[in-house]
């Protein structure tokens, strides 16, 4: 810009001072979504309670009835059954949170065409069904 | 409904603050007034000094994305009658650095989008006098609702993942490779497989879901990176299984 008339006005070379805001510890709260987001990653942890839970009713199975009364007494305790309470309603609001996701992952072909999506989700509910069932026939149908 | 509103924008003048003021200004409230045409009133009658950046007004650019009411929306498709009596409060897309008021620093989104290669690549390009690359309606359905982006970054904006990890490709990049992934003319899928298989491309996404609700042209990017991270996982465990054959990225089905 050597050949600037001499009239024309004086610019200052831009020297931008970028505004950086950080993301809030609590960005978690500041939407409905965010929040549903966070309940749904933490019902992890009650999935894998549950794993645990299951594992030590293994245990105690295979240990011989003392240990397997003892586990009883233990998982009446009222502790536990608050725990197991909540990690339940955690478990069926992960399943199905996540069974509602699937058709966005899944895309499935049939004979060249796409199958909606509604079917993808009832699926796996159906296939959640019939677990269930199954595992309640176990239980108590026999 | 009121005849003026009120706008409370967010001023940043990096020369004059070192954190950015809510500055109020009344506007009529036209029922076929968008927020833009509430800042371009600003512009013109009341403040000149406000700045912001819009081009079209149609929701075609993808210039005009701000944070309105703690919304990242497409300040052009925004009517000011949504919003009742007011106040609206109108500050810059979040997760961004701000340059000025409104405007902030694109250039992180530039270079990413541009890093997974959005366009058509070929093996071999036949000669021009053999034609187009044809191609069906139901193969253009693969991809087209990809195709609709407009990188207006309003799902960088909504998404917690880029505010908290700026490393991460985020979500309009991703989908917009796999336009490229998904049309049956392009051959590029293993080049972009590097980039977007990494734990800064589609591993960062923890499918929070939001970059789909803001997005204004109906893209999927959730779904997108979903359904890659299902085509990654299955090109390991074939690399894994069979490692004789080469090919990595598939179809990006």
């Amino acid at each position: 810009m050597s050949d600037r008339p001499a009239s024309s006005p004086r610019y200052a070379t831009h020297h931008p001072r970028w505004l950086r805001t950080r993301v809030s510890t609590w960005w978690w709260l500041q939407r409905r979504a965010y929040f549903k987001f966070i309940l749904r990653e933490l019902s992890s942890v009650c999935a894998a309670w549950f794993v645990i839970y299951l594992l030590l009713l293994v245990r105690a199975v295979s240990r011989g009835e003392a240990a397997w009364r003892g586990f009883l007494d233990w998982a009446a305790a009222p502790l536990v059954v608050v725990v197991n309470v909540v990690s339940l309603f955690f478990l069926i609001f992960h399943a199905i949170t996540w069974f509602n996701l699937a058709p966005r992952a899944m895309v499935v072909k049939l004979g060249g065409k796409k199958v909606p999506g509604v079917l993808i989700a009832a699926s796996n509910y159906a296939a959640w069904a019939v677990a269930t069932a199954l595992v309640a026939w176990l239980l108590v149908g026999r | 409904m009121a005849d003026r509103i009120t706008l409370q924008v967010a001023r940043y003048r990096p020369e004059e603050e070192s954190a950015p003021v809510m500055q109020e200004y009344e506007v009529p409230c036209h029922k076929e007034w968008v927020v833009l045409d509430g800042l371009n009133y600003i512009k013109d009658h009341l403040d000149g000094t406000l700045s912001y950046r819009w081009s079209c007004r149609m929701g075609i650019c993808g210039s005009c994305g701000m944070t309105v009411n703690g919304q990242p929306k497409l300040t052009c498709a925004t009517a000011l009658t949504d919003y009742g009596d007011g106040p609206i409060t109108v500050e810059p897309l979040r997760n961004f650095p701000v340059v000025r008021d409104l405007v902030v620093e694109i250039g992180d989104f530039m270079r990413k989008l541009t890093g997974v290669k959005p366009w058509i690549m070929r093996e071999h390009e036949k000669p021009l006098s053999e034609g187009e690359y044809l191609q069906t309606p139901e193969q253009m359905d693969e991809y087209k609702q990809f195709s609709m982006c407009i990188n207006c970054m309003l799902c960088y904006s909504a998404c917690p993942i880029y505010g908290l990890d700026p490393g991460f490709i985020g979500p309009a990049a991703i989908a917009l490779a796999q336009r490229y992934n998904l049309d049956s003319r392009d051959q590029g899928a293993d080049e972009r497989f590097d980039m977007l298989s990494e734990h800064e491309g589609i591993w960062g996404c923890t499918f929070v879901g939001e970059c789909t609700e803001v997005c204004p042209k109906g893209v999927d990017p959730a779904g997108a990176i979903q359904r890659y991270k299902l085509t990654a996982a299955m090109e390991t465990v074939k690399s894994f299984l069979m490692p004789w054959k080469g090919g990595r990225g598939g179809s990006g089905a």
